[in-house]
């Protein structure tokens, strides 16, 4: 369980690396965030969440059944879009309104 | 490594800004000018155990249901070793902190009349995903409230058995804090990471407690002196295998039975089912040979898949990536559940601190609020927002009278040193790593863990005792390159005054209580004529001393007296 940073992607705000909840992001040299503990990751998508450019991908260990799909999310005001992107690149893709409650 | 010693001084400190410190700060903010600082290791607008979002509000006084039945229910599920008087002032709050909440923005499901819709007798259905945000942006506007993010707090300063503020450090710019208070609030929430945990390589924080909290209050109000409570009643979750993902939204949510490998629906076979008992009877089936055990839900409608996707996003993705990555779903398979490594969390069992009415500890102006806070079992997210409003009630209450007395320079500077002293030490034979494993590893065999189907002996629980103190000696000697790796020696150090404590209490309760949360194997069956009362504990002198006090009743006033 734990995320990958597109270093490509990155813009370097730095928000993933304000807002965990576990002090596990940190900016290089270079100025981009990357994971420092990857074994140390709750698994929040609080990064996630915070990243304006969709860099953060957040994947299953190979020890918990992982087999290489990554989720990411784009979020916005109303909204959060949730991308569940298989290894063939198949895209799985479920949107929930803020404004809406569970049903269950 | 230079560290520039910072100091602050303000009227109100709280250490840790989640749930209950969050509301605390924000009720004292809002009815007085008092000032406030919140010192959050993490940055409060995710921080603690709501981080990914929760799935419901699951204390509520709902339809037909009251304050006095509420209390009835906790007393039952927890086999009678509660504080009565603590979770009756709690359930007298419930429903005004959750309007509350929904004022300040949190969606709450409700029915054509405009009722909120019940899941069950007492919760409620939300969208909890923003719950932590929302909290962060009431702090963020109010004026009174400084909030010192990535600070770690280590310990209090104490004079004369009262409680003046803190010391800590930032994770980030090389600062050491001396924070100067009247009233100190400890709301760092419970412990994870105690015990070898159920996926121990990489995936080892997939857990359900948040992993970064690491015991820390317990742990300074354990150095301090301070009384604690009922460690022994430990909290074992039920929950869907790998993802450790929770299991309420479908049990609860879908009304989804629990069935053993053939099928069966197996837990009554075990008593009256509650939270304990379905777990015991999960962890019974797999040893008897019927596991795994699931949660029965295949044959669902797509319909209702759907939502349940919609709800594990809002509080626990890996589920949804788990079942997608599979091609799979809920209506499709039947999702299998598994018991979880121990915690000590006070807002799921009894564990924390001992505190009167007010949530004042035995330590003077210092208040345990939420997780942290002992004796007051399914306080869930609503009960720490009431602790929260309870401790800020007695601070507005108090605060200008408090007159604190500093401790001495000296006192002060030996306490920055114990801080920076991690920085001069040499190079260690055992990494930061290894000192983790080995203390899970001891809990795991000597203590109770998963691989002892959480059963235990004396002898065993001796053995586990010399083995904490030994690696206690091993991590006082680690050393830290950086700040970031000092955060990591104290959140080992933390875990281990609270095994150090809880190790004694498992040893000190001699009959079963709880199936699984306290199970020793010396003394099988429940006691009811020699342990209907409190296990408590004082550390002092280097030993934990234990000592029992008598079950305070629902309309006591209780305070503090020796
Ligand atoms: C995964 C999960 C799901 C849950 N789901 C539900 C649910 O659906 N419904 C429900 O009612 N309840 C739920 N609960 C329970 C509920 O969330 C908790 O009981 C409650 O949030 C605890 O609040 P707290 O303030 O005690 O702790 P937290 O909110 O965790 O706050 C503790 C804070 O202290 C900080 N901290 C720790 N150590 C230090 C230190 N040394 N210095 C400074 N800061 C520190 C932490 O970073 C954190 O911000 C859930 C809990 C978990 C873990
Ligand atoms: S998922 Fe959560 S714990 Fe993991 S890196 Fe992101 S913010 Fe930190
Ligand atoms: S939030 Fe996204 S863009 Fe910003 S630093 Fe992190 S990865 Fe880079």
């Amino acid at each position: 369980m734990s995320i990958k940073i597109d270093p490509d992607k990155c813009i370097s705000c730095g928000r993933c690396s304000n807002v965990c909840p576990g002090n596990l992001i940190e900016l290089n040299g270079a100025g981009k965030a990357v994971m420092k503990y990857p074994a140390e990751c709750w698994g929040c998508t609080a990064c996630l969440k915070e990243c304006p450019s969709g860099a953060v991908r957040y994947y299953l260990g190979a020890d918990i059944g992982g087999k290489g799909s990554y989720l990411c999310t784009d979020n916005n005001q109303d909204w959060i879009d949730w991308y569940i992107v298989s290894p063939d690149k198949t895209r799985h893709h479920i949107r929930i309104s803020k404004k809406e409650s569970n049903k269950y | 490594m230079k560290a520039e010693i910072r100091t602050v001084e303000t009227d109100t400190l709280i250490i840790g800004g989640g749930t209950a410190g969050c509301f605390c700060a924000l009720t004292i903010a809002e009815n007085s000018n008092l000032q406030v600082v919140i010192a959050e290791k993490a940055n409060i607008k995710r921080s603690g155990c709501l981080a990914a979002g929760v799935n419901a509000l699951n204390a509520y006084i709902g339809k037909g249901e009251s304050p006095e039945s509420f209390v009835e229910y906790v007393k039952r599920d927890s086999e009678g070793i509660i504080r009565e008087d603590l979770v009756y002032s709690i359930a007298k709050h419930l429903n005004s902190v959750i309007k509350r909440l929904e004022d300040l923005g949190l969606v709450i499901l409700k029915d054509e009349k405009g009722e909120y819709v019940q899941r069950g007798k007492r919760s409620i259905k939300i969208n909890g995903e923003n719950i932590k945000p929302i909290l962060a942006g009431a702090i963020s506007v109010q004026e009174n409230i400084r909030v010192l993010n990535n600070v770690n707090i280590v310990d209090y300063l104490v004079k004369d058995g009262c409680v003046a503020g803190a010391v800590g450090f930032s994770v980030r710019d090389n600062v050491v804090y001396v924070i100067y208070a009247r009233k100190t609030v400890c709301a760092t929430g419970g412990a994870a990471g105690l015990y070898k945990p159920n996926n121990p390589g990489f995936s080892r924080h997939k857990m359900w407690y948040s992993p970064f909290n690491t015991g820390a209050g317990y742990a300074m109000g354990i150095r301090a002196g301070a009384e604690m409570t009922s460690f022994e009643m430990r909290f074992v979750a039920l929950r869907c295998k790998d993802t450790i993902a929770p299991t309420g939204t479908i049990a609860q949510g879908i009304e989804a039975v629990q069935v053993n490998v053939r099928g069966e629906e197996y837990v009554e076979r075990y008593g009256s089912p509650s939270t304990h008992i379905r777990l015991y009877a999960t962890v019974m089936e797999n040893l008897n040979g019927n596991g795994p055990c699931f949660l029965k839900t295949k044959g669902i409608s797509d319909e209702r898949q759907g939502e349940l996707f919609k709800a594990y996003l809002n509080m626990a993705p890996s589920q949804i990536l788990k079942w997608l990555e599979r091609n799979t779903g809920p209506a499709h398979e039947n999702v299998e559940i598994e018991g979880t490594e121990p915690y000590i969390v006070g807002g799921h069992s009894a564990s924390g601190y001992w505190v009167d009415r007010d949530r004042k500890t035995t330590l003077g102006n210092l208040y345990a609020i939420g997780d942290v806070a002992g004796g007051c079992p399914k306080k869930y997210v609503t009960g720490c927002l009431a602790e929260g409003r309870i401790a800020a009630e007695s601070i507005l209450n108090s605060a200008e009278d408090t007159q604190t007395t500093k401790p001495d320079k000296k006192e002060i500077s030996e306490k920055v040193k114990y801080i920076t002293r991690f920085f001069d030490n040499n190079m260690s034979l055992y990494s930061m790593e290894e000192v983790e494993q080995a203390m899970q590893k001891v809990m795991d065999e000597y203590a109770g863990g998963i691989s002892s189907a959480y059963v235990y002996n004396q002898t065993k629980l001796e053995t586990a005792d010399k083995r904490i103190k030994e690696i206690l000696a091993i991590a006082e000697n680690l050393r830290a390159n950086n700040f970031r790796e000092l955060l990591t020696i104290f959140e080992i150090i933390d875990r281990l005054y609270v095994c150090k404590v809880l190790i004694r209490h498992l040893r000190a309760r001699q009959e079963t209580r709880w199936r699984c949360y306290q199970e020793n194997a010396d003394y099988p069956e429940r006691d009811d004529e020699n342990w209907m009362r409190y296990v408590n504990s004082v550390f002092s002198d280097g030993d934990v001393k234990i000592i029992f006090r008598e079950l305070v009743g629902r309309d006591t006033i209780y305070e503090h007296k020796n």
